[in-house]
This record gives C-alpha cells, sequence and structure tokens, in this order.
C-alpha cells in the first residue's frame, strides 16, 4: 500500500519533470535556471526588471493557501506571481536540481 | 511646518531672512520601498507617510532645504520605480518629473539616487538609466545598517569609480550616515563622468553591468534575512497561515471595543465635567446655551472616540510598517481574483480601513486602469475610520455586552465585525457587478515583491498617532463644530415673542422634516434625516448633530446620547441606520479625490447614486427584516 502511493507519487514528479518546464512546475522548496519568457515584450519588461532573466536562479518559496500565487525568491529578493505567469516563465531542463531551505 | 529647521543652521551668519535665492531642484528617485520617503523625511523635517510594502509613495512631495552660502535645495519626494519605463500612474509621476513634463517643476538640477544596500545588484540596473540622464547624481546606498548587520560589505570608492558618481553609505531609518548627502545638496554639483552605460532597453545587457559593477567594487552580498524566512514560514504556513491571519483580525476588533472603552470614558468624564464646570461658571445666556450645548454637546460627543480611532491606526501601523501587509496582499489575491481584481487592489482596499481618500490615491500602483476604477469605485464601502463613531454609538447602546468567546470576542465586537463584514461583501458584490459588465478585463498579471520583515518602530508609531489625531481633532475643531455651532442656531430661530420656536418648527427642524417622508420607511424620523443631512459634510458629524439636538432637549451630554438614541430609535431603525452608514458614500472628501483621480465627473456621480440607493434599500429590507424578526 505504502509503496503503492510511493510509486503514485513518483510517477506525478516525473510527468511534472517531462512535460512541463515552467516555473509553475517547481515543487516548493527547490530551485530552477529561466531559461525564456513565453510573454509578449512589453509584459515581460517588469519581469526582467525584477530579475527574471535567462540564466537567473530562481528559487520556489512558499505559496498562498490553495497553491497560488505563489512567492519566489530570486537575486535575494521575494516576488509573488500568479501561476499564470509562472507558467509563461520557462525553465532549463537539465540544471533543475533541489535543494535544502 | 518649515524644512529650513532640518538643515541645522542655528549659528549660520546670515540670521537675517535672506531674499529668495535660486534654489536647485533636486529628485529623490529609486526603486520601491528602498525608504526615500525616510530620508526625504529625515533632510527636510517633513513627514511623509513611510511603510513597509512598495507603493507607499504615490504622489510627489516637495520640501525645500536652506544651505549657508549655496542656493537652496528644493526636495523632491517621488514614487518608487523600477525602471524608466512607466507601466502604472505612480511611475508616471516620477518619469515625468526627470523628464521635467510638470508644470511647475522645473528639470531635476540633481538627483538622490537611493538604492538598498542590501540588493545592491539588483538595484544598480536602475543606475545605468539613471545616469545616463547626464544629471549631477548622488548614489545613496541606504539600510546600511541591515547590510552591515547581515554581514555585507562593499567597497564605495571602488563603486563610485566604476559608476563616475559620488556614492554614500547611508542608514535613512536610524538617520546615519546623512552628513555626505546634505554635503552633496548644498555643494557644487558635478556632470557624471562620462562611464560606459549599457543600452538601458537591453534589460539582460543591463544586469550583467550591474553585477559586474558590484562584483568590480566587491561588493558582499548579505546573508539571508533569517528572521524574515521564519516568520514567513508561520505567517504563510497553509493552515497556521489562515488563522493567525483570523485571530488578528479578531483581536484588533475585541481590542478596539474594550481596550478602547476605559479611555473613551476618560474623554467623556473630561467632557462632561469641564461642561459641568462651564455651566457653573457662567450667567445663564444664550451664549452659554450656544457653548454647552452646541460646542459640547456636538463637539464632545465626537471627540470621545478619539482614543478608539487611535488605536486603529496603531494596529493599520503596525500592520503596514511590518511588512505583513505585503503578504496579506499575497493571500487575498486568489480571493481578489474571483471578483476580477488583484492583489495589489487589496493594499488600497487595506487602507480604506483608515480612510478612503487615501485609499483612492493608492490605487495609482495599479497598472490596469479599469482595474484601478473599480478598485477606486469599491475603496469607500470598506469601513472608514469615520463611521466607527455611529457604529460604536448605536451598538453600545443597543447591544447588550455578552461573552461569545471568553475575554476574546464579546456581542459588541462581534456586531462591529459583522458591519466591517458587511461593508467588504458590498465592496465585493459591486466588485463582481463592474467587472462582469462595464469594467471588463482580461485577466492580469499580479507582480508584487515581498519586503522583509522589520519591528515598527515607537518613533514611527508615535509620529503617525500624533498626526492621526491632529488630523481628528483639526477636523473636531472645524467642520465639526461649525456644523454643530451652525445646527444649533438654525435650530433656534425664528423666535416668535422673544423665545425660540419648538425645534421641530425651527429652520432645521423644517429642514429634517422634509427629509422625513423620504426616510420615514426606513424607521428614521426628522431628527436623524437632519444628522443625515448634516453627516454629508463628514460621516461623524451625525453624532455631534445628534448630541446638539438631544443636549438641547434634556441639556444632557456624553453619557445622554446612547439614552436618548434608545428612546428615538426602534431597535429595527437602529439596525437600519448602521446599514445606511455601512453603504452611503457621506464624504465630500472622497467624492473630490475620486473626481480627481478618474479625471471627471463622471465615475464619482455614478458612485455617489449607487451607494445612495444601495444605502436606502439595505436600510428599508434591514428595518422590515428586524421588525418582522422581532414581532
Amino acid at each position: 500500500m505504502v509503496q503503492a502511493v510511493v510509486s503514485l507519487f513518483r510517477k506525478e514528479r516525473k510527468r511534472v519533470a517531462a512535460f512541463s518546464c515552467g516555473l509553475q512546475a517547481l515543487t516548493l522548496g527547490s530551485e530552477g535556471i529561466v531559461d525564456s519568457l513565453q510573454i509578449p515584450p512589453g509584459a515581460a519588461q517588469r519581469l526582467q526588471e525584477l530579475g527574471f532573466v535567462p540564466g537567473a536562479r530562481v528559487f520556489a518559496a512558499w505559496s498562498a493557501p490553495g497553491g497560488d500565487p505563489r512567492v519566489y525568491r530570486l537575486d535575494g529578493m521575494e516576488v509573488a506571481l500568479r501561476r499564470e505567469t509562472a507558467e509563461k516563465i520557462l525553465l532549463r531542463n537539465e540544471e533543475r536540481s533541489s535543494v535544502v531551505g | 511646518m518649515s524644512a529650513e529647521h532640518a538643515s541645522g543652521c542655528s549659528d549660520c551668519p546670515l540670521a537675517a531672512p535672506a531674499p529668495r535665492r535660486a534654489a536647485r531642484t533636486v529628485a529623490v528617485v529609486g526603486p520601491p520601498n528602498c525608504g526615500k520617503s525616510t530620508l526625504f523625511n529625515r533632510l527636510t523635517g517633513l513627514r511623509q507617510k513611510v511603510g513597509n510594502y512598495p507603493g507607499v509613495t504615490v504622489e510627489k512631495h516637495i520640501g525645500r532645504l536652506a544651505f549657508p552660502g549655496a542656493p537652496d535645495a528644493i526636495l523632491i519626494d517621488l514614487p518608487g520605480v523600477y525602471s524608466l519605463t512607466p507601466r502604472s500612474e505612480d511611475e508616471r509621476i516620477t518619469n515625468d518629473v526627470l523628464h521635467g513634463t510638470v508644470e511647475g517643476i522645473q528639470r531635476p538640477d540633481a538627483i538622490l539616487l537611493v538604492l538598498d544596500a542590501t540588493s545592491l545588484s539588483r538595484h544598480l540596473v536602475l543606475a545605468a538609466s539613471v545616469l545616463a540622464l547626464g544629471i549631477p547624481t548622488l548614489v545613496i546606498l541606504n539600510m546600511a545598517d541591515d547590510l552591515l548587520h547581515r554581514g555585507g560589505s562593499v567597497d564605495l570608492e571602488a563603486l563610485a569609480r566604476q559608476l563616475g558618481a559620488p556614492v554614500a553609505l547611508a542608514s535613512a531609518a536610524r538617520g546615519e550616515g546623512l552628513e555626505p548627502i546634505r554635503e552633496f545638496l548644498g555643494g557644487r554639483l558635478g556632470i557624471p563622468a562620462p562611464v560606459e552605460l549599457p543600452s538601458v532597453s537591453d534589460i539582460p545587457r543591463c544586469r550583467q553591468w550591474a553585477r559586474q559593477i558590484s562584483e568590480d567594487s566587491s561588493y558582499s552580498a548579505p546573508a539571508p534575512p533569517l528572521w524574515t524566512r521564519r516568520l514567513d514560514a508561520m505567517f504563510l504556513h497553509p493552515v497556521a497561515g489562515p488563522v493567525i491571519f483570523l485571530g488578528v483580525i479578531l483581536g484588533v476588533f475585541q481590542t478596539i471595543f474594550t481596550a478602547a472603552r476605559p479611555l473613551m470614558d476618560g474623554v467623556a468624564a473630561l467632557v462632561s465635567i469641564s461642561g459641568r464646570w462651564l455651566h457653573a461658571a457662567l450667567p445663564p445666556s444664550f451664549l452659554r446655551d450656544l457653548l454647552l450645548e452646541g460646542v459640547w454637546s456636538g463637539v464632545g460627543s465626537v471627540v470621545v472616540f478619539l482614543p478608539q480611532i487611535l488605536l486603529l491606526f496603531l494596529f493599520l501601523g503596525i500592520l503596514e510598517d511590518s511588512g505583513y501587509l505585503a503578504r496579506a496582499a499575497v493571500i487575498a489575491d486568489r480571493t481578489m481574483a474571483r471578483v476580477g481584481l488583484q492583489g495589489k487592489s487589496f493594499i488600497p482596499l487595506l487602507s480604506a480601513y483608515a480612510c478612503a481618500v487615501p485609499a483612492v490615491l493608492a490605487t495609482r500602483t495599479i497598472e490596469n486602469r479599469r482595474d484601478r476604477i473599480a478598485t477606486i469605485l469599491i475603496a469607500p464601502f470598506m469601513t472608514c475610520s469615520a463611521r466607527l463613531p455611529i457604529y460604536t454609538l448605536v451598538i453600545a447602546a443597543f447591544i447588550p455586552e455578552q461573552a461569545i468567546l471568553g475575554p476574546f470576542l464579546g456581542t459588541r465586537a462581534a456586531a462591529l465585525i459583522g458591519l466591517y463584514v458587511l461593508g467588504f461583501a458590498a465592496a465585493f458584490g459591486t466588485a463582481i457587478l463592474l467587472k462582469s459588465s462595464v469594467l471588463k478585463s482580461e485577466r492580469n498579471s499580479f507582480l508584487l515583491e515581498m519586503p522583509v520583515y522589520r519591528w515598527p518602530t515607537v518613533r514611527g508609531l508615535s509620529l503617525r498617532l500624533l498626526d492621526r489625531a491632529k488630523v481628528f481633532l483639526r477636523r473636531a475643531g472645524t467642520v465639526i463644530l461649525w456644523v454643530s455651532v451652525g445646527l444649533f442656531l438654525l435650530a433656534h430661530v425664528p423666535t416668535r415673542g422673544g423665545s425660540p420656536v419648538p425645534i421641530a418648527q425651527s429652520v432645521a427642524g423644517t429642514v429634517g422634516r422634509a427629509v422625513e417622508p423620504f426616510i420615514a420607511p426606513l424607521g428614521f424620523d426628522w431628527k436623524i434625516g437632519i444628522g443625515l443631512v448634516t453627516s454629508l459634510a463628514a460621516r461623524e458629524v451625525i453624532v455631534a448633530t445628534l448630541g446638539t439636538l438631544y443636549g438641547m432637549e434634556n441639556g444632557a451630554g456624553g453619557e445622554g446620547l446612547q439614552q436618548a438614541m434608545r428612546h428615538a430609535l426602534t431597535p429595527a431603525s437602529a439596525v437600519a441606520l448602521l446599514v445606511f452608514f455601512a453603504f452611503a458614500m457621506q464624504c465630500m472628501s472622497t467624492v473630490a479625490v475620486v473626481r480627481r483621480e478618474t479625471g471627471g465627473w463622471k465615475w464619482p456621480a455614478i458612485q455617489f447614486a449607487y451607494m445612495g440607493a444601495l444605502a436606502w434599500g439595505g436600510a428599508f429590507v434591514a428595518n422590515r427584516a428586524v421588525t418582522w424578526f422581532l414581532s
């Protein structure tokens, strides 16, 4: 039983890793590296100013009750984003890593 | 208050007032929440509002500093910006001032560029575009205490060399490191040395440049703010977070009711003792009646609420200064999204609990115009502090105090919470209505930077309360005083055979009875009618008006007002009165500021009519429902 749950959990994780590479797919407490912004340049400007530029390391820190919006940490500061915005910030697939704290 | 005092030139040789010399305009520029207004206050001795969340300053503020032997500096505090490409109303103000396109303000002669020393590499991005303006600039690394405390450091000389502009390390909150800033303001201004700046439009390139510069000036970032992490683990916890939020709210209301009580009783006693003393000291005359029944019963019955309102402001101040407000906006975003708004609208709405006027101004940080107008239109539904007097008065008169949750929640606090919820519900209902029809827009993004938690300082909080007390007492001494005196006079004319007619037949009574047919269905008599008319000047005036009217009848004040309310109103009409005040837009200052911010009479007119209709309808239903329930 326990194993079944664990394997279900694993499957879920794998699915996320394989198909989704937006910021919203980061589990809380893990970090990713920004690859690109799938947002028209005008709207992307504020995000870039806040530090969401290619190569930036982003850490998923907190989430509001209900899972949305979430607070991301980058460059020593924290910023809240809605899921729909986070989805459009794509991560580099290979460099995603889980860290503690 | 004059800004000149702040420059501290008590021993300057030019003691005689020198003729106004040409002055330099100096703009204070920087990212949001890096302490620009705190620095501005320190330098000018003024008291602009400061707080710990991005978007406190949404308007330019001007202060003047005098320097012996140098031109005065006209300091302009500006809303925070991330770049010189404005996306919202407040950012546009900063941009316009910097480019010299604002009437009456010349293009700045110098700039104080304030950056947060604890996140230098990020904030230097703004430096690129500000330095590119070619205006003499002093770069101020603020929050130096925070940087050093958390083990960070920076080589100022190297940084100044890299930027081609002087750099100063300061802590505006503690008032440290201000001397170099004053020297810069009073000294010779140098154009920034030509250094190679990246193209401002290429943000990734700018960030690279900023990172390089901070590396070359051996900037070591401070350790992460441990306490902020710990507190967020609690306040943003999926279960504990909302529970704490709710607990705080309940605690606030209970305290407003119970802890304020002894203080309010104290003020009431003071008013009544001084009234009795006056009564004994003055010979019987019309003037004595005017003073006692007009001024003392009228103004006195409002002044009693000062402790309660200060307590409310204390709590709001703690929320704003600590940094919790930004977290509350994140928690509220989902709910706000449901009615078509976003978390940023939550901040003006929360500040509307103090007063709708600054709340309407605070909407300037909302980028989308339709969202902004919707927020402006619903803000006056939030229970502002001017509603507290009438709420407290009616609740205390009609609801007996009983414990619901032991010492944590009583019936009266619960009734008060109910009224706050009612206003909140009206705001939300209206938002849904607006956002699904005339102000429909696409779902907008929500971006909000989380400030580091800070201890609210005793100094900061007491300045807030002091300023608030001044505003309140000034209102009591002007609007409320004049309305009370005017009412007293109107209630005494015309005279018949040397003595005034009964109030009902006086001019004031005639006005009241003219309104009576419209409000009779709500269960209000002509005296409440007079109160509704006078409360158009300001909501709390109704308490003063009723104080004067009932005072003239019974010759009593303060204590007697509750008694008199119980005689004058049925429980059903009392509830109707509360509902009326929850919904009606009886505040001319709000109407004026909405007109200014929306650029015309259209929205304030719609708003006034809508809220008035809702108030009448709501009061009618409430009156009927309670009558039916009690029968």
